[in-house]
């Protein structure tokens, strides 16, 4: 329990609570009790005199029973242990304890020290000289005792009785003595009072921290922890909730960057292990599958030649001459998939393509009732593709807008049209330098699968990379975690250090400086700096134009595709087909479309259909 | 036609064996087989066989061993590779190291019969080059060997490069004499793409056999020879100038050309 920050941070803080609550009551005591004892010296001093002042009348007429009845009186009070008058001889002459009557003091005694210290008896001390404080046994209460001096009059040696000589200046003492106890009890109580305060204080101070401790560090913390915990699990996905605009907030935010970016990487990863397996798994089934066929495929056209007189017989086997030619075929495009190889390009028109498509599932269709619309734009000009492989796109994405509708009466739309698109958002750099002429293409690193542009960052001393989208429009840059960009901060060439920041230009969106690039032979490109902002600018290709793209729309009444499995659908061996399908049609395809310079998107809607969206380059360049 | 002659067949399946010879009976060639390198190595070291087809993947080894075994011994047999694994690293590799054709299974009967009638008039022809070297007696040309600055793949077709970086392609004239005559040839249009160790141009030849031959480098088309359309006859004349098939931009050049000969070595 103690290894945790929360305790540790509130057992610090009471501690310390702790030790100014204790210096604070110690001296706040302390000084209380000086006031105390001090009003009651000033009582004390001030009932000596009283008692000296009552008692003047009678000394002068010398009745001694009179004073010693008063000071019975005075001594009678609860506060008061005793008042006694001491001649300058040292015997008690007058006392409210009658025991003590004429009972000699030492004049040696810690009470008379401070006057008679020198042997000769001061005559004038202070207040605080004559007050003592003491205890009659060590365990009873204190007594703050006070002696007031009586001094020789006119009156004195000039009065009937003659008691005292004329050169005589102090005739004896008053010693009033009061008990402390009430102060005493007074003072524990206030200590009480202040120990109570200082442990209340003490825990309110604790469950203060420990709410705030557990509000701003320790929930957040847990929360981190358990989100590590999780990552570590394999679960890449784990998201933490907002954990606010602190820093663990912000450690949050990273986190979960962090995890974002692990999930992608190891998506790739993933993908690209899943293609090599496949490789292998391709080259092994071509291999095994190709000396059968040859079997098959010799000796039926061995056959054919065999026959020539057998037109009955030369039907049935050029069916199997042909369909084996189509295996060996399917075989060679898995092999190529797995090769990713060039495809055999040629100027088509890619409605007949479709049309060819249709005709080889027609059949299949007809028997679910499922009714295929066309709205093809005529004149669509014609466009360098591989027919064979498009022709294989286009019945796998038929076959699977079939198997999605499950009630009859479905219907298949395909919508074919030449459409310009802006360059925005297509166009890759494919060769970026710094003024000195570095080339700043990383083919190490790639993002979306093609090398992204590197720039060194230098801030505050610290230096890291930023990774630039290649693709003009999509600004999917990745910023090297763990730095911050600021206004002294500076972009470089990583192999010269020269500055690609361009002067007198900033940001017209966030007024960050802005990173220029030369991409030889195609102008310059611009994009700014800041980590927040998208702005970049490549007049070369803006000025280019639209794009022509041939777009062909496949949209189903199907049964759609769920949220979950859309962005999973052109992974290899994602299949939601079950037994019955390989999950390698929609990679297959994806493999084509790009080996086509092309795109294909996906858009679906659970329960009411599923729109494949292709768009194939006119030109090829 | 040349006579026919003995046929080798190494392949590890019986039904490629069974099928090989059954086509190449029908054509009068007699067949002995091998079902591993092991027997195959022993059946070359004591009887020749003028053509040999061979398997590249199998149990005890590969077809690679053959044409190794048949350098080292410096015996003059033509070998076809074949094989299930097709993959163009195969066939280049093939044809570079000494093979003189790759058909990928499976294969058609006219297919496996058009590249043994090739393998039957290359070894005739090459039969008769030695026999005049032998007689010293006048100097027939039997074919044209290519321009020294050539360089060819296998001994089917040749690249050369132009000043402008372009690379011209066409076929050699050993090649076009086992083929014997030219009806008519197929070509790729502009634009295509052509890969080194895939087909890029069928020729039909007089006696209706198709011969489809492997492109020397991979790149995009961007001239055709239209003169080979009108006149086939062009490139069995002029091969090497007049004759050449397509002007392509290269892909790839300073790889693919270590798997080309140059053609200054057939001269020494």
């Amino acid at each position: 329990m103690f290894k945790k920050i929360g305790f540790r941070l509130i057992f610090v803080v009471a501690l310390t609570s702790l030790v100014i609550i204790g210096v604070y009551a110690y001296f706040n005591v302390k000084s209380q009790s000086a006031g105390l004892i001090s009003e009651v010296e000033r009582h004390a001093n001030q009932l000596g005199e009283t008692v000296i002042s009552s008692t003047r009348f009678d000394m002068m007429l010398n009745q001694r029973d009179r004073i010693q009845q008063t000071i019975n009186s005075i001594g009678t009070q609860p506060q008061i242990r005793d008042v006694r008058i001491i001649n300058k001889d040292g015997e008690i002459i007058y006392s409210s304890d009658s025991i003590n009557i004429n009972k000699m003091v030492d004049k040696r005694a810690e009470s008379c020290y401070a006057c008679h210290a020198e042997d000769k008896p001061l005559e004038q001390i202070s207040i605080t000289e004559r007050t003592r404080i003491f205890r009659v046994h060590p365990d009873s209460n204190r007594v703050i005792g006070i002696i007031t001096p009586i001094y020789n009059e006119t009156s004195c040696w000039k009065s009937d009785c003659h008691a005292h000589p004329k050169n005589q200046k102090v005739l004896g003492v008053l010693d009033v003595s009061i008990s402390l106890a009430e102060v005493d009890k007074a003072i524990v109580v206030r200590e009480w009072e202040i120990v109570i305060f200082a442990i209340v204080a003490v825990i309110a101070v604790g469950l203060l921290i420990a709410f705030f401790v557990r509000r701003w560090v320790s929930n957040p913390v847990h929360d981190l922890l358990n989100a590590t915990k999780q990552v570590s699990q394999g679960n890449l996905n784990y998201a933490i909730k907002d954990l606010g605009d602190n820093e663990i907030g912000k450690l949050g935010e990273s986190f979960n960057n962090m995890t974002k970016k692990l999930s992608e990487a190891r998506l790739q990863l993933f993908q690209s292990d899943k293609m090599a397996s496949l490789g292998r798994l391709a080259a092994g089934v071509a291999h095994e599958i190709n000396n059968p066929l040859t079997g098959v495929l010799t000796y039926s056209s061995f056959l054919l030649k065999r026959t020539k007189d057998n037109p009955e017989l030369q039907e049935d086997l050029k069916v199997i001459v042909r369909e084996t030619l189509r295996s060996r075929e399917i075989v060679k495009s898995l092999l190529d998939f797995a090769r990713q190889s060039v495809p055999k390009k040629s100027s088509a028109d890619l409605n007949e393509i479709i049309d060819k498509s249709i005709s080889v599932i027609e059949k299949q269709l007809s028997i679910k009732k499922i009714k295929i619309i066309k709205k093809t734009e005529i004149n669509l000009p014609k466009i360098t593709v591989d027919a064979n492989q498009m022709q294989q796109v286009f019945i796998n994405l038929f076959v699977n807008a079939s198997d999605a509708i499950n009630n009859e009466s479905g219907t298949i739309l395909i919508i074919t049209k030449q459409i310009s698109l802006s360059p925005f958002g297509v166009a890759q750099i494919k060769k970026a330098a710094c003024p000195k002429r570095h080339s700043l293409i990383d083919n190490e690193f790639k993002i979306d699968g093609l090398p992204a542009l590197r720039v060194k960052v230098v801030t505050n001393g610290n230096e890291g990379i930023v990774h630039l989208d290649p693709v003009y429009g999509k600004h999917r840059n990745y910023f090297e975690l763990g730095f911050k960009t600021s206004k002294d901060t500076k972009f470089v060439c990583p192999d010269c250090n020269t500055s690609i920041v361009q002067q007198d230009k900033l940001c017209p969106k966030c007024g960050a400086p802005v990173l220029s690039f030369e991409i030889s032979g195609q102008g310059v490109y611009e994009v700014c700096s800041s980590e927040n902002s998208d702005w970049e600018k490549w007049d070369f290709v803006d000025s280019a134009g639209l794009k022509e793209f041939l777009e062909v729309r496949i949209n189903d009444t199907g049964s759609g595709i769920s949220k979950d499995d859309l962005p999973k659908i052109f992974e290899p061996f994602f299949s939601t087909k079950g037994q019955k399908g390989t999950g390698l049609g929609l990679a297959v395809i994806w493999g084509i479309i790009d080996n086509h310079n092309g795109t294909i998107t996906v858009e679906s809607e659970e329960g009411k259909g599923t729109t494949f969206i292709i768009r194939l380059p006119l030109s090829q360049k | 036609m040349s006579k026919p002659q003995n046929i080798l067949v190494i392949d590890d399946e019986q039904v490629i064996i069974d099928a090989v010879v059954k086509i190449c009976s029908l054509e009068n060639y007699s067949v002995d087989a091998a079902l591993n390198v092991k027997t195959a190595i022993e059946k070359i070291s004591k009887n020749y066989y003028p053509i040999i087809i061979c398997d590249i993947m199998m149990p005890d080894g590969d077809g690679f061993q053959i044409l190794n075994e048949l350098r080292n011994k410096n015996i003059n047999s033509a070998l076809i590779m074949m094989t299930g694994y097709s993959t163009v690293e195969n066939a280049v590799n093939s044809l570079y190291q000494g093979a003189i054709d790759f058909i990928p299974k499976p294969f058609t009967m006219d297919e496996l019969l058009s590249s043994v009638f090739r393998a039957n008039n290359y070894q005739e022809i090459k039969k008769k080059q030695t026999a005049f070297s032998n007689k010293n007696t006048g100097h027939e040309l039997l074919y044209v060997t290519c321009p020294a600055k050539y360089l060819r793949f296998g001994y089917s077709s040749w690249m050369f490069q132009e000043n402008d970086g372009s690379v011209l392609t066409g076929l050699c004239d050993l090649f076009l004499k086992t083929i014997e005559s030219i009806n008519r040839i197929d070509l790729l249009e502009l634009e295509d793409e052509i890969a080194q160790g895939i087909s890029c141009l069928t020729i039909r030849s007089g006696d209706e056999r198709t011969h489809k031959i492997l492109s020397p480098v991979s790149g995009r088309i961007i001239e055709v020879n239209q003169n080979l359309k009108l006149n086939p006859n062009i490139i069995e004349k002029d091969p090497y100038f007049e004759g050449w098939v397509y002007r392509i931009i290269p892909n790839d050049l300073g790889y693919e050309i270590k798997h080309l000969v140059p053609c200054s070595s057939d001269r020494l």
